[in-house]
């Protein structure tokens, strides 16, 4: 104790206020939540699910930013107050060796906190997980690199390049891929899976507002993954009923296409559905994606029936440099015959321009 | 010529490299012929064979090459009944530069060989790092195609991981952890060479990776299957190169627990142990049992590759998320064993610069062996988005959590060691302040994550990216440089130049936070990562972020500039500069060749500072010293300090 005493006597500007201390680091949390809630942190929502998840990051911020404000103001404030002056290159601090109590405290408080919040998580992870009533199905299958929806349409099931959903109603995917992981990811809708080789994954959403929204994937899964893009659309029933209606016929005798049957070659190659120019350099459509090949210059001397050959089966020539199993072999399956006829005739006239 | 390439050593390495690659080279190409294979066509070897031969150098060749090099040479000898003495320190210590460059049984050479080879593969992870961030500084294509890319950031990972913080961490404890306790060396100074020397052939295996036909392994450093099952064949020095680091890792945590275990100084107990050999003591717990995981999960990407294995394959009943299992059984606590070794350090550093015990050091050591424990249980919280079974995300939800206590503990007690302290905030104690605010906000980020809805919705966006910087970066690496600064001078016998290091700090702290800080808002608006391309939106921040790390990236050539000037002509350091009472700062700098002259004996808790007249060690024999306190002891010190002092 007569230690402290002299230790102390001899530093008399080696004080730090409670009170001081306190007011700062309460000012300081207060900033920091209020500034934590103006920003934007997300982007926009469109599921049920949203809701919860966005309210469970906020009440981890009004958490998170006290807690680092009071270590930060402690360490600030020792530096400020504690720091050696001049002089006193020799002394020690007092030798406090623990304080049970203390210790006591800032175990039991923490891991009260920490419990409450798992628990607060866990009521939301239920919440955004139940599943109600009969949810509109559909499969997913991600494959390198690209998504194909299988929707029901009167009990046959059909592939599409696109998706549609009816806004207000849960959706359950079922995940699937056909070689490596792929992670189908909607960050409006706030939910993410990996579509698993051999086993199926499923989570469900309810969309709850109109709009075109994109899915990205979000698990590495080769060359392409940062191009493995598609979207998915929320609209009314009617207008989802009318979509579905379209997509076409079953898989297996692959006459069914996503969009509406369009036969404009140009088009179909700068369409969503498609998405060619994200990987392809092509002048007339002027896309220049760099993944793949570019088209103006190893097709100026291939003919559409090599063309047309190319879309449907890619991995069976490959052009110099680029690797097989890049490009999607699924284009046979989801666009319709004539389609393809006219990507091909289009993609032959416009790389023989020189 | 001949006699050098007789005699063990570089040369003789280099030498026998070559004979292993034409050994490995034979054996494929009689292996092939015998069952038939096609092996020569048009005058050259088939790829199939080349790839063959490659994957089985990968393997063999650098077993070869320490052979050389000399790392057996005394088993050989033994084995071969040919006279060998156990006390043969014909090996130990360095005279010059070219001791650094071959087998040497000296720990503290050993700990710098460790220290300046991490060093060296921080600069090539972070020039890697600084062209993934040149990539990302405007939306679309800049400078690298997107297998590069991939190549670009798994390297970087796997770099900064394997060969930097983990070994440097084994470096520093390397130099200075015989020292604390008391120790002439490590416990098996042959087997501590060969650990090391297995260091350098990983890091040039995963850098030279680039070279390899098809490119560097790009599938992170998680390498998860099946994608890494059929990438092309730089893929396998990822795989193989993990084994050496691996089994190197593994060697040197046996050789600290038996160090620690039974070579401590008379007096030295448990409870007198300075906390680094404790954070040690603890990690090395941690590698022993868990790295033997990740060399399993590995050996099964091989054998899928090379052999046809199906462990990962769906369509042949393979176990994909097996692999997911195990490699985070060991990647979890992996990331104890980047984190244990740095709290030991600042457990060291603010004690000495804050002139006082450590507050709670009965706590700091149990919370420490609470995080080996609960580390094992919280694997699956890197899974949680991966398609296991739902039910498992609760338990590992709650465990993930409650890791954070121990850890909250040792936050507290830095604090309350900091208090009325007589803080000397020189470089090392700035990184060590540093530290406690950044691995704060790393830690609370890791909580967050820890909330399974909240992670389904930020995992693989640059959220994690975000957080794992904030842990390992503003974690790992700010105690990493207390650490070296610290020792610097007990390391090298000179002193470093204090306005570098403090510049150093401060370009580090501010563009460390400019280059981390809005990757969390990036991430939570939904960019993923792992991407060479991404949407106009996030153009701005990028193009901020990646400005701000090539800020960082130049503050680390102050510190190189620092270290390489400050080693060479630095004012000479004494033996005690920091007037601190752990045993390694009793003897000169740098310490003799078998560091005490005479075996010290300890009488006291190595953070006494404060107590009048406390000691932690003696160079008296036992005999004459009556154990004293242990550390964690209050009151009553008074009365028996006075009989103290040396």
């Amino acid at each position: 104790m007569g230690l402290e005493e002299r230790t102390q006597s001899e530093r008399p500007h080696a004080r730090a206020d409670w009170r001081q201390m306190l007011a700062v680091g309460t000012i300081a949390s207060a900033l920091g939540i209020a500034l934590a809630f103006v920003i934007d942190w997300f982007p926009p929502a469109a599921s049920k699910e949203a809701g919860p998840v966005d309210t469970l990051w906020h009440v981890l911020l009004i958490f998170s930013i006290p807690i680092f404000v009071g270590v930060t103001v402690v360490v600030g404030f020792a530096i400020l107050r504690f720091r050696m002056r001049p002089g006193e290159e020799n002394l020690d601090g007092p030798p406090i060796h623990g304080n049970t109590r203390l210790e006591v405290v800032w175990t039991a408080i923490p891991a009260i906190i920490l419990v409450g919040l798992c628990t607060y998580s866990f009521v939301v992870l239920e919440d955004v997980e139940a599943v109600s009533g009969k949810p509109v199905e559909v499969r997913v299958v991600g494959e390198q690199f690209a998504w194909t929806y299988f929707v029901d349409q009167n009990g046959k099931e059909v592939a599409s390049n696109d998706l549609h959903l009816p806004v207000g109603r849960q959706v359950r995917f079922t995940l699937q891929s056909k070689d490596v992981l792929h992670d189908f990811w909607v960050p409006a809708f706030r939910i993410k899976k990996d579509a698993v080789p051999g086993i199926d994954v499923k989570y469900t959403v309810t969309p709850s507002k109109v709009g075109t929204y994109p899915v990205v994937c979000a698990e590495l899964c080769g060359l392409g993954h940062a191009v493995m893009r598609s979207s998915v659309t929320v609209e009314p029933q009617d207008k989802y009923e009318a979509w579905l209606a379209n997509v076409g016929k079953p898989a297996a005798t692959p006459t069914g296409g996503g969009g509406g049957g369009e036969t404009d070659g140009k088009a179909i190659f700068t369409s969503a559905q498609t998405n060619c120019g994200t990987c392809h350099t092509l002048a007339d459509a002027g896309t220049k994606g760099t993944i793949g090949p570019d088209l103006d210059d190893v097709l100026a001397d291939k003919d559409e029936a090599f063309i047309k050959e190319s879309i449907v089966d890619p991995n069976k020539v490959i052009a110099d440099g680029y690797q097989s199993g890049v490009m999607p072999p699924n284009y046979g399956q989801t666009l319709q015959p004539a389609q393809i006829d006219a990507l091909a005739k289009y993609l032959s006239e416009v790389t023989k321009g020189g | 010529m001949t006699a050098r390439l007789r005699a063990p050593g570089l040369p003789r390495a280099f030498f026998f490299l070559v004979l292993g690659t034409l050994f490995c080279a034979a054996l494929i190409i009689v292996v092939r012929e015998l069952y038939g294979y096609p092996v020569f066509e048009d005058g050259g070897v088939v790829t199939k064979a080349q790839n063959a031969i490659l994957l089985l150098s990968l393997l063999i060749a650098p077993l070869w090459f320490l052979i050389g090099l000399g790392a057996f040479d005394y088993w050989f000898y033994w084995a071969a009944g040919r006279p060998t003495r156990a006390e043969d320190h014909s090996g130990h210590g360095a005279h010059s530069w070219r001791d650094y460059f071959r087998i040497n049984t000296d720990h503290k050479v050993i700990g710098i060989q460790y220290v300046v080879t991490s060093f060296f593969f921080m600069l090539v992870g972070g020039l890697m790092a600084m062209l993934v961030r040149a990539e990302l500084a405007a939306p679309g294509r800049q400078f690298v195609d997107p297998g590069t890319f991939n190549g670009l950031f798994s390297v970087h990972a796997s770099l900064m991981i394997f060969l930097f913080i983990i070994p440097v961490f084994a470096g520093l404890a390397n130099y200075v952890l015989p020292l604390m306790i008391g120790a002439p060396d490590m416990a098996f100074p042959r087997l501590n060479a060969l650990s090391f020397w297995m260091l350098p052939i990983a890091g040039i295996m995963m850098t030279a990776s680039f070279f390899a036909p098809g490119g560097s392994f790009a599938t992170g450093w998680t390498a998860y299957a099946p994608l890494s099952g059929d990438a092309p064949i730089g893929q396998m020095f990822f795989t193989i190169g993990v084994q050496f680091a691996g089994a190197s890792s593994i060697a040197t945590a046996l050789n600290f627990l038996v160090t620690i275990i039974t070579m401590r100084a008379p007096g030295m107990s448990f409870w007198r142990l300075p906390l680094l050999v404790w954070a040690n003591f603890a990690t090395s717990l941690l590698v022993v049992i868990a790295t033997p995981f990740i060399a399993a999960s590995q050996f099964f990407v091989l054998l899928d590759y090379a052999l046809h294995f199906n462990f990962f394959r769906p369509e042949r009943d393979g176990d994909v998320l097996m692999y997911q299992h195990v490699f985070w059984f060991y990647s979890h606590p992996a990331v104890y064993i980047m984190m244990l070794p740095g709290f030991g350090i600042i457990s060291e550093v603010l004690s000495v610069k804050a002139r006082k015990p450590i507050f709670g050091y009965r706590m700091m050591a149990f919370s420490l062996l609470a995080i080996v424990l609960l580390g094992f249980t919280v694997w699956a919280h890197h899974m949680f988005v991966s398609g296991m079974q739902d039910w498992i995300r609760i338990p590992m939800m709650v465990t993930t959590a409650i890791i954070a206590v121990p850890t909250g503990i040792k936050i507290f007690s830095w604090l309350a060691t900091l208090w009325r302290g007589v803080l000397h905030m020189d470089t090392p104690m700035l990184w060590a302040c540093g530290f406690l605010t950044m691995f704060t906000l790393g830690g609370i980020s890791g909580v967050v994550l820890a909330m399974v809805p909240m992670d389904i919705y930020v995992s693989d966006t640059y959220f994690i990216v975000a957080h794992i910087h904030y842990v390992l970066y503003g974690g790992s690496l700010f105690t990493i440089y207390a650490g070296v600064y610290y020792w610097f001078p007990k390391m090298t016998g000179r002193m470093f130049d204090e306005r570098l290091g403090k510049l150093h700090f401060w370009l580090t702290f501010v563009a460390f936070n400019c280059t981390f800080a809005p990757m969390h808002l990036v991430g939570v608006k939904g960019m993923p990562r792992r991407v060479a391309d991404y949407a106009q939106e996030f153009a701005g921040w990028n193009l901020f972020i990646s400005i701000s790390s090539f800020v960082l990236g130049l503050s680390t050539l102050v510190f190189v500039y620092n270290m390489v000037a400050s080693w060479r002509g630095g004012p000479r350091a004494s033996a005690n500069p920091w007037r601190a009472l752990t045993l390694e700062w009793q003897v000169s700098s740098p310490p003799p060749v078998f560091n005490f002259d005479r075996v010290p004996t300890v009488v006291g808790g190595p953070y006494e500072y404060g107590v009048p007249g406390a000691v932690h060690g003696i160079f008296k024999p036992a005999e004459e010293a009556r154990p004293k306190t242990p550390a964690g002891a209050t009151g009553g010190s008074a009365e028996s300090s006075s009989e103290q002092g040396v």
